[in-house]
């Protein structure tokens, strides 16, 4: 059980973390998320007694960090994969550490064979790949057997096996009954892992809940309903049997019905009974992904632009015409990430503005394309792409750059 | 933060509640001991057994000292050890060997801050404090234990070859000599401690062995900084080694110089100490 009560760290002017209170507790996996610099790593270093906090405290089964008699045996911490003296090799490192606790040699061994770095045991450090890093760092944090631990973005430069790996141990030690805290940029991954989310922006505690109770409170969950396009008064009328139902209707550009506050049965219900026929009929989630940019939209320090390459070309002579702009839905445009809320009313649900038809993808342009979107029912609107945004997000870009250098095969 | 929209049973029916498990906490069935230095101290010595810059920096130590001593040792007559201890050779090459054990004692510490190893150390021993012990008696232990013998080496070496011309005893001086140029290597240790920066406190510590080496020449030129200069270079580290090493015996072999010595290290070890504790890794 990890527990911060008013955790203020200031670093001169700026202040890192403020008044940040909250528990995780054992039995469970907790992601530990924020944009960059949002403070997770300095809370991380709070907890582990590597840096003092200006105001609050932080303690670890009811001890600060820097009174525990025996620290590696009761928190197990894997902060930065390359926090290591390269010179020495993976099999020393790990010694060095388990003699600090009174751990005896052979269960070095042990969780070299754990982590899958054995045949690299006699090689220094300093040639591993990310991955391996990692590895070594998971190794270390699991060489006294403790009941807490801490990892700061452990899945970072892993192969796909070790990614599952990851996520398979993680479970398994919460699972144990450990305290498991994990921080990561990788959405897709905390879904996977985390049961408990604590989200931090700009030092602050934005939330901390149940994953499912996060998705579903920053996120608006709907169903798509398509009416046949040829008969706009079913459309109607279907309209009004889902409103009288206590069903909140919004169109959608391409025709489809974006329903709220009903089950999928219902509407099915509803719609049989009004003699309405259904062309499509889909639930639609919000991922952790939109949800997680949804909330932490107004707490993001660094944003990404797009590159006008300005700097690169040549003043253009007077009189000249600048070489148009292309049209590109992007980060910077406001809606990008994730649906509004359906409190806020208007037309919520519409296109960004400036952005093609029928996504940033271009389909309406698309060669070949009958009527482009209007008459195709499975063109995705504009609020799901965000899942996969052109311009690089942090998110999905890691698990597809896997570890080439794998330990099986490295050496 | 907006109010949740109505669930949808879909999504209801798979939420885990993950409040539903406390009081399971897991504790390792093996015990939880309490640590203590000895453990440091053992880890300490994989540690500064398993890096090159130890094999480094103690190999070119041996390299000069016992080097340096030979030919030293060969270039000279019987004659010439009649009031002179059979050490005398190693002095020479302590001048150069120091900044040897200077180099291993900062980088002792401070390639822990370059690599960010520190703060793996610092998580598996929180107690800071320990740590820095244990790396100021493995380092000093080691540092000693090379000096003795490489000095020690020379003078039995030099004795060989020019057997019975000296009467003096160079016993006290082995240790004396392994004492001062050890002492400037925790010095040092403490000096890359509270610097944190290889390069910085290698830089500083040359700076600290050779400034007043240099210095004085300069001091003397006017008549108001005359003693000033003229202390500073008594206390300089090449002539406190000469004094060691008894080639100016007037002066009580050198007892002031290691005093002295013995008396900043204190005080730089004092500063890591506090400034340890208090600052953020």
């Amino acid at each position: 059980m990890i527990e911060a009560v008013g955790l203020t760290k200031r670093y001169g002017a700026k202040t890192a973390v403020y008044n940040l209170s909250f528990q995780v507790r054992p039995g469970a996996v907790t992601g530990f998320l924020g944009p960059n610099g949002s403070g997770k790593s300095t809370t991380m270093r709070m907890i582990l007694g590597l840096d003092n906090p200006t105001s609050g405290q932080v303690t670890i089964g009811g001890f600060p960090y820097r009174k525990l008699p025996n620290a590696p045996r009761q928190v197990g911490a894997l902060l930065d994969a390359k926090a290591v003296h390269g010179g020495r090799h993976a099999r020393n490192h790990l010694l060095c550490l388990a003699q600090l606790s009174g751990i005896p040699a052979r269960r070095v061994d042990e969780v070299l064979g754990v982590v899958g770095l054995q045949d690299v045991a006699k090689k220094r450090s300093k040639g591993f790949s990310l991955g391996m890093g990692q590895r070594l760092g998971i190794a270390a944090a699991l060489l006294g057997d403790p009941q807490v631990l801490l990892f700061d973005e452990p899945v970072n430069g892993l192969d796909p096996e070790g990614i599952l790996w990851v996520r398979n141990l993680m479970k398994a030690l919460a699972a144990e009954g450990r305290t498991v805290f994990v921080s990561s940029h990788l959405m897709s991954e905390m879904a996977l892992t985390a049961d408990h989310l604590i989200v931090i922006g700009r030092g602050q505690l934005l939330a901390d809940q149940n994953i499912k109770d996060f998705i579903s409170h920053n996120s608006a969950d709907f169903a798509r309903v398509r009416t046949p396009e040829t008969e706009p008064q079913q459309r109607e009328k279907l309209t009004a049997a889902l409103t009288e139902a206590g069903g909140q209707v919004l169109p959608e550009q391409d025709g489809a019905l974006r329903v709220m506050g009903l089950a999928l049965p219902r509407i099915s219900d509803l719609a049989h009974s009004a003699d309405v026929r259904l062309w499509e009929l889909s639930p639609h989630q919000a991922s952790l992904e939109e949800a997680y940019m949804r909330m932490t939209q107004g707490s993001v320090d660094y944003r990404s632009t797009i590159d006008q390459k300005a700097g690169l070309q040549q003043e253009l002579p007077p009189g000249a015409m600048p070489p148009p702009q292309l049209a590109v839905a992007g980060q910077g445009q406001p809606g990008w990430y994730a649906p509004p809320p359906p409190q806020q009313g208007g037309q919520p649900f519409a296109m960004p503005q400036g952005a093609p038809q029928a996504g940033p993808y271009g389909a309406p342009g698309t060669p070949g394309a009958p009527g482009a979107a209007d008459v195709n029912p499975y063109a995705q609107p504009a609020p799901q792409a965000p899942a996969q945004p052109p311009v690089a997000p942090p998110a999905p870009a890691a698990p597809a750059t896997p570890d080439l250098t794998k330990p099986e095969d490295a050496r | 933060m907006s109010t949740p929209p109505p669930p949808m049973p879909q999504q209801a029916a798979a939420a885990p509640t993950w409040q539903a498990a406390p009081g399971t906490s897991y504790s390792s069935p093996i015990p939880v001991t309490r640590t203590h230095l000895g453990h440091a101290l053992t880890s300490e010595w994989t540690k500064i057994k398993s890096v090159r810059s130890t094999l480094w920096t103690l190999g070119i130590f041996l390299l000069l000292v016992v080097g340096i001593g030979f030919l030293v040792a060969a270039q000279t007559q019987d004659a010439d050890f009649s009031d002179v201890p059979y050490t005398i050779p190693a002095f020479f090459g302590l001048i150069l060997g120091q900044i040897c054990l200077i180099t291993l004692g900062v980088l002792v510490v401070s390639s822990e801050y370059g690599t960010g190893m520190i703060r793996t150390t610092f998580t598996a021993s929180p107690q800071r404090h320990r740590v820095l012990t244990a790396k100021l008696i493995i380092f000093f232990a080691v540092a000693f234990t090379v000096s003795v013998f490489s000095i020690g080496l020379v003078g039995l070496m030099t004795s060989a070859m020019h057997s019975g011309s000296s009467n003096v005893s160079w016993g006290g001086t082995v240790v004396k000599g392994a004492l001062y140029v050890s002492l400037l290597g925790v010095l040092s240790l403490a000096v890359g401690s509270m610097l944190r920066h290889s390069a910085g406190a290698i830089t500083t510590m040359l700076g600290v062995v050779l400034v007043p080496a240099i210095l004085p020449a300069f001091l003397m030129l006017s008549q108001s900084m005359r003693t000033i200069g003229e202390k500073m270079q008594e206390y300089a580290a090449p002539n406190a080694l000469a004094r060691v090493f008894a080639l100016d015996n007037e002066n009580g072999g050198g007892g002031a110089q290691l005093g002295l010595l013995a008396g900043v290290t204190a005080a730089a070890i004092a500063g890591a100490y506090v400034l340890l504790e208090r600052r953020d890794v």
